[in-house]
């Protein structure tokens, strides 16, 4: 009985783990809404400051909030599916994927918004297959393998995208190459909706999927031999993968690092379990991109910097730390 | 019950394994021997449903394989694969208790049911106080023990073991093959083994079939199989045959 015990014990510390993460969630958001160009008091807003408060702040604080989520649950989710940590959305090509679908919709349909994530999505589908189907030989799938599909498609659709600015005229082209370093400012409550849908969606189907997912880390012919229908799950994981990026990169450009170092964080924590490792994983990545988007606004005010930039210096020294730790 | 007629498994052109049969009685073990690339492999995972058939049928307690769901398949057969190998910290204990995968209570989450079946597993694959060490912090040896305890966690009623004491110290190969000789005398559970070691097969094996080239070679009881010119012919090697002292079962000894 000594191992359930253990077991019970350190799924009760999750738990509390869980809890304080919720609190620092609201903690964040609180201090994100105070903090800015423009300071906000926490009670007694003016008619000037509650608009700032709904208009502008709150939309692009939530909007940071999904964005985070949906990155992170997207690295949890294909890191376990393709038995491979460094599985992350943006190294994989399908940040850029999503990237290529939201400028196409920009430059062809514009007058139409919708186009935006529903082609985000698609693009965000089509590369997680491309990288997938390019990774996997008749011998399985290695690191390397995996590693280099996603550096060709990335760095393929990137030179489509820089093809297609040669279409913006240059105000158009300075706000798109912001947004392609990710960028929260353009924030609307729409996107907030569509993106909160997503993330909400995605984290309920990956989440379901936890338990198949424990047993696809170790390996596809094993989770076979132990009962998952493995081509269902891959389908749901990618499916809510690319839902997920799409909505974020629609919304906010390419933020990079959040879907492999929140992941690596969590696993830290609370072991590898996906049944606690995907929602812990929301949680943190809303907490890691508010945080990120808050010092992106108030580091140089009244300019700001991109968020992914902030992210990429955040995560980037993180993640050599943690590989040379691990 | 496992029965199987004159399967035929391709790759491509080539027949990997042709016209093979075999019947898996409850309670029994089968020793599945031959050289490398004999077709061993393919035959466990044809038995378990992963392979499509070119020929040929396979039938579990009475019905097609191939029309029961993965999840019947795998609640009724476990397998102990070869490799196995994680890049995530995954304790032991969670490993095991994977295996539980088609069971678990409310959820998705484990019932007190499943952490005892882990907890047996465990204790009998003589684990105990491996619970919180990590996958990828064991040997060689060690991780096939674990292996074997998640088999043995899914209370599956046939166990299909792929060179399960390939990495295993002498003592735990004798742990290994008496804990599956134990399961099936108490719970009718069945076992189909490959294994090089010609001993322990005649030791511990009701029947052994030897493959070679994706055919049956020899099939009976270990005395009936193991004589000197079926293991010339498989394995191409010469060996003296007598008899075990200790149990009275045939003793086969390499001359080099």
């Amino acid at each position: 009985m000594a191992e359930s015990k253990a077991k019970i014990k350190s799924f009760s510390a999750s738990l509390c783990l869980g809890g304080v993460l919720v609190l620092l969630l609201v903690i964040v958001l609180v201090g994100a809404a105070m903090l800015g160009a423009e300071q906000l008091p926490l009670f007694d807003l003016n008619e000037q400051q509650r608009s700032i408060f709904y208009d502008i702040r709150l939309p692009r604080i939530l909007l940071g909030a999904c964005v985070g989520a949906s990155l992170a649950v997207a690295g949890a989710g294909l890191q376990s599916l393709l038995r491979n940590p460094l599985a992350e959305p943006y190294l994989l090509g399908v940040s850029n994927g999503a990237a290529l679908g939201t400028m196409l919709a920009f430059v062809f349909f514009q007058s139409l918004e919708i186009t935006r994530p529903v082609l985000a999505f698609a693009g965000a589908g089509l590369a997680t297959l491309a990288v997938y189907r390019m990774a996997k030989s008749c011998a399985g799938m290695n690191v390397e393998r995996l590693v280099l599909s996603g550096v060709i498609v990335t760095t393929f659709l990137s030179s489509v995208i820089v093809m297609l600015t040669t279409l913006l005229d240059a105000a158009k082209l300075r706000s798109f190459t912001f947004w392609l370093l990710g960028d929260l400012s353009q924030a609307t409550r729409n996107g907030v909706y569509l993106s909160l849908a997503a993330v909400i969606i995605g984290t309920i189907v990956l989440t379901s999927q936890a338990r198949a997912l424990n047993l696809m880390m170790v390996g596809e012919r094993d989770a076979f031999d132990f009962g998952v229908e493995v081509s269902r799950v891959r389908m749901l994981v990618f499916g809510a993968s690319s839902l997920v990026v799409g909505a974020a990169v629609a919304a906010s450009g390419s933020v990079g690092y959040v879907g492999l170092i929140v992941p690596h964080l969590v696993r830290l924590s609370v072991g590898s379990d996906n049944r606690l490792v995907v929602p812990f994983s929301a949680i943190a990545g809303a907490i890691f991109v508010v945080f990120a988007d808050t010092i992106a606004r108030t580091a140089i005010a009244p300019r700001e910097l991109p968020v992914g930039a902030v992210t990429a210096l955040i995560g980037a020294p993180m993640f050599i730390y943690l590989l040379r730790k691990n | 019950m496992l029965e199987v007629w004159d399967i035929t498994i391709r790759y491509g052109e080539r027949d990997v394994l042709r016209d093979v049969s075999l019947s898996l009685r409850d309670g029994s073990i089968i020793a599945l021997l031959g050289a490398n690339g004999a077709g061993k492999t393919t035959l466990i995972r044809a038995l378990n449903g992963t392979l499509p058939l070119a020929g040929g049928e396979i039938e579990l307690d009475g019905c097609q394989l191939s029309g029961l769901s993965r999840r019947e398949i795998a609640r009724n057969i476990a397998v102990v694969a070869q490799e196995n190998e994680t890049r995530f910290p995954v304790t032991v204990f969670e490993f095991v208790l994977s295996g539980r995968f088609l069971h678990g209570g409310a959820f998705g989450w484990e019932s007190e049911g499943d952490f005892e079946f882990a907890e047996k597993a465990l204790a009998e694959c003589d684990l105990t106080g491996y619970a919180t060490r990590l996958m990828n912090h064991l040997s060689g040896g060690e991780r096939q023990r674990v292996v074997l305890a998640r088999a043995i966690a899914t209370n599956a009623r046939i166990l299909l073991l792929d060179e399960p004491t390939a990495n295993l110290d002498l003592a735990h190969q004798a742990m290994m093959f008496k804990l599956v000789r134990r399961r099936c005398l108490e719970s009718g559970a069945s076992a189909i083994v490959i294994t090089h070691d010609l001993n322990l097969a005649a030791e511990f094996a009701d029947e052994i079939i030897m493959l070679k080239h994706g055919r049956i070679a020899a099939k009976g009881t270990p005395a009936e199989v193991l004589t000197a010119e079926n293991v010339a012919d498989v394995f191409g090697v010469r060996v003296l045959l007598d008899t075990n002292p200790a149990s009275g079962n045939v003793r086969v000894t390499n001359v080099f």
